[in-house]
């Protein structure tokens, strides 16, 4: 057991490391010179040469390698050409909070919706509830979350008038105006998961329910509701976890999508007017934070399989 | 004795049973080859069908709304949406298809490498995929986008980057997989060229499911394309593209709702078309989940 937890932790490690390498080699391979960047059209030779001296460029690219991973490690990220801020204030203190409560709250609306749909799809095969999990499976994973982001400030922003249309309030500081600001996004952001989560919900459910001992709390006379949702559903969020887990890459795209529709100030929206502003110092610490983002996830739900299914626990 | 080496690859009609029929058996699978089908047509041939140059702006026309000139309407350069539409299912589908193709080459072509030589190679080539795969999608093809530049081209090389990783894990694991059956022993005995191993022993059998992979890839291409041309960081304008146009049509959702909903309903449709012929697909190579459909 601690065994196997040091190699993974050793793994991990070294995935961080890579992440951190590959963030290093596209602030490398970006076009542009940032020191000619930084000083504008005129300047002297002597003045060029000294600031890349004082920037370490002209070090081997090992060192300065090292120095920047120094530098990311202590939060030193940094600061933005254009308007001036930390580069880590910007991204951790501003930008991920945005992004992770869209995230969980997309994701909170996704389970209340997904879970009973694909509960009600396995009880009664091929009832409306099935034929709507199948429909919301394949429509909402396939429909572009950019557009049903518009077409819902039309319908619920603009022509009811009943949410905000663009915006972000923190709910931290406002919860029930940061709350209503956030609902749009959210179901748009959730639609893609909803689908998801009644297919497996069903599929798993399906399976467990054919088991002798669904039949054996049956047969003891146990009501119907304690069976599927104590004894049945303990066996649905295992690959309920994985899948989520698994599909952290199409939450973070359409995060992206999302938080530009709506104008939310998150990561992605910061990748993205980085980018589109040249600012590649900027996309670099949304690269790098993705990243850790993406290992921490897939991290997290390996841990989760041993406090979800004890019969894991031993090994 | 050729029989004996052939017996990984599957013959024709066998082929033809277990994964042609098990396919069109299944209705939502045909149904969305068939819409699939129609945006081929439709941007094969493009250039017959459309009414007018998908690029050419008529500011006397702007934002009308579907009419006999116009069948779809126009948006606010009083470019003709109808056949805005038609170009832009021919690049969305070329970016999807090509960037995909490329992605599988270099994926499988990294995966065989690493599976077949091992040792040192096999670890450098698998922390550049590990690497590669630490990245949600968007945000290494965002990456990639900044560091190639806009344009059409670089959004399929940018794309095919981003799909290097999955494609090279699988092959990988499916090389390993393969790698230690008697039967490549076998042919490493005889004398078998490793060439000739790889091409005629190890791909026939890890084929089926890249390719599964790779047709589930598609939707996803697409997908990512449009959004990177929606955010502003894919093709350019005045490109007929569908995420370019939905970006537009943003601004006049109210008074010209047309513009974005033509090319996002048509987008929609063809995601769920991709989406259903993949589910089938995979339903077809895979017996253990047909148990289920």
């Amino acid at each position: 057991m601690f065994q196997a937890a040091s190699a993974k932790l050793a793994q991990t490690l070294l995935v961080l490391l890579i992440v951190s390498a590959a963030s290093f080699a596209f602030l490398k391979l970006a076009p542009g010179d940032p020191v000619g960047i930084m000083l504008g059209s005129d300047y002297s030779k002597s003045s060029y040469d000294q600031l890349t001296h004082e920037l370490g460029l002209d070090r081997p690219v090992v060192q300065q390698y090292g120095i920047w991973l120094a530098d990311f490690v202590r939060g030193d990220w940094g600061t933005s050409y254009i308007t001036n801020q930390d580069i880590f204030e910007l991204a951790v203190m501003q930008a991920l909070p945005v992004t992770l409560t869209l995230a969980a709250l997309s994701l909170l609306i996704a389970l209340v919706i997904g879970i009973p749909t694909g509960v009600m799809a396995a009880l009664y095969r091929n009832s409306w509830a099935d034929v709507l999990a199948t429909t919301l499976a394949i429509g909402g994973n396939a429909f572009p979350s950019f557009y049903l982001g518009i077409l819902l400030i039309w319908l619920f922003g603009v022509d009811l008038g009943w949410f905000p249309v663009l915006g972000f309030v923190a709910p931290w500081e406002d919860f029930w105006l940061g709350m209503w600001h956030l609902v749009l996004p959210a179901v748009t952001l959730g639609a893609w998961y909803v689908g998801l989560i009644a297919r497996i919900t069903r599929s798993s459910l399906l399976e467990v329910l054919g088991q002798p001992y669904i039949l054996a709390a049956r047969a003891r006379g146990e009501p119907g509701w304690r069976v599927v949702w104590v004894h049945g559903m303990r066996n649905v969020l295992m690959p309920l976890v994985t899948v989520i887990g698994l599909q952290l890459g199409g939450m973070l795209r359409g995060a992206v999508m999302t938080e530009v529709v709506f104008a939310l100030p998150g990561l992605g929206m910061m990748v993205t007017t980085a980018v589109l502003n040249r600012e590649y110092i900027v996309v670099q610490a949304g690269i790098m934070l993705t990243g850790l983002l993406f290992v921490a996830v897939n991290l997290a739900v390996d841990q989760t399989y041993q406090f979800l299914d004890p019969r894991l626990r031993r090994r | 004795m050729s029989d004996a080496l052939n017996i990984t690859a599957i013959p024709d009609s066998q082929w033809k049973r277990r994964f042609l029929q098990p396919l069109l058996r299944q209705r939502s699978a045909v149904a969305g080859l068939a819409i699939i089908v129609i945006y081929v047509v439709a941007a094969v041939f493009a250039p017959w069908l459309a009414t007018h140059d998908p690029a050419a702006q008529d500011l006397m026309a702007s934002l009308q709304g579907p009419s006999a000139a116009h069948w779809l309407g126009t948006d606010s350069y009083g470019q003709d949406l109808y056949s805005r539409l038609l170009y832009g299912a021919q690049l969305a589908l070329i970016i999807g298809f090509a960037s995909v193709a490329l992605g599988l080459v270099a994926g499988v072509a990294i995966g065989l490498a690493a599976g077949l030589m091992g040792g040192r190679t096999e670890w450098v080539l698998m922390r550049i995929v590990d690497g590669l795969l630490a990245f949600p999608e968007l945000i290494l093809a965002m990456a990639f986008m900044a560091v190639l530049g806009l344009g059409t081209e670089n959004v399929v090389y940018a794309l095919a980057l981003s799909f290097v990783g999955p494609f090279a894990r699988m092959t990988r694991g499916d090389v390993l997989q393969v790698k230690n059956q008697p039967y490549i022993e076998a042919a490493r005995l005889m004398g078998v060229t490793t060439a000739a191993i790889i091409w005629r022993h190890v791909l026939p059998n890890v084929v089926s499911p890249i390719l599964v992979q790779a047709g589930m890839r598609v939707s996803i291409a697409i997908l990512l394309e449009s959004g990177l041309s929606f955010l502003g960081i894919g093709v350019v304008p005045p490109t007929p593209d569908w995420g370019l146009m939905i970006a537009e049509g943003r601004a006049f959702i109210t008074m010209a709702p047309w513009i974005s909903g033509v090319p996002g309903v048509a987008l929609a449709i063809l995601l769920v078309a991709l989406n259903l012929l993949g589910d089938g697909l995979r339903d077809a190579f895979d017996p253990t989940t047909q148990k289920d459909a």
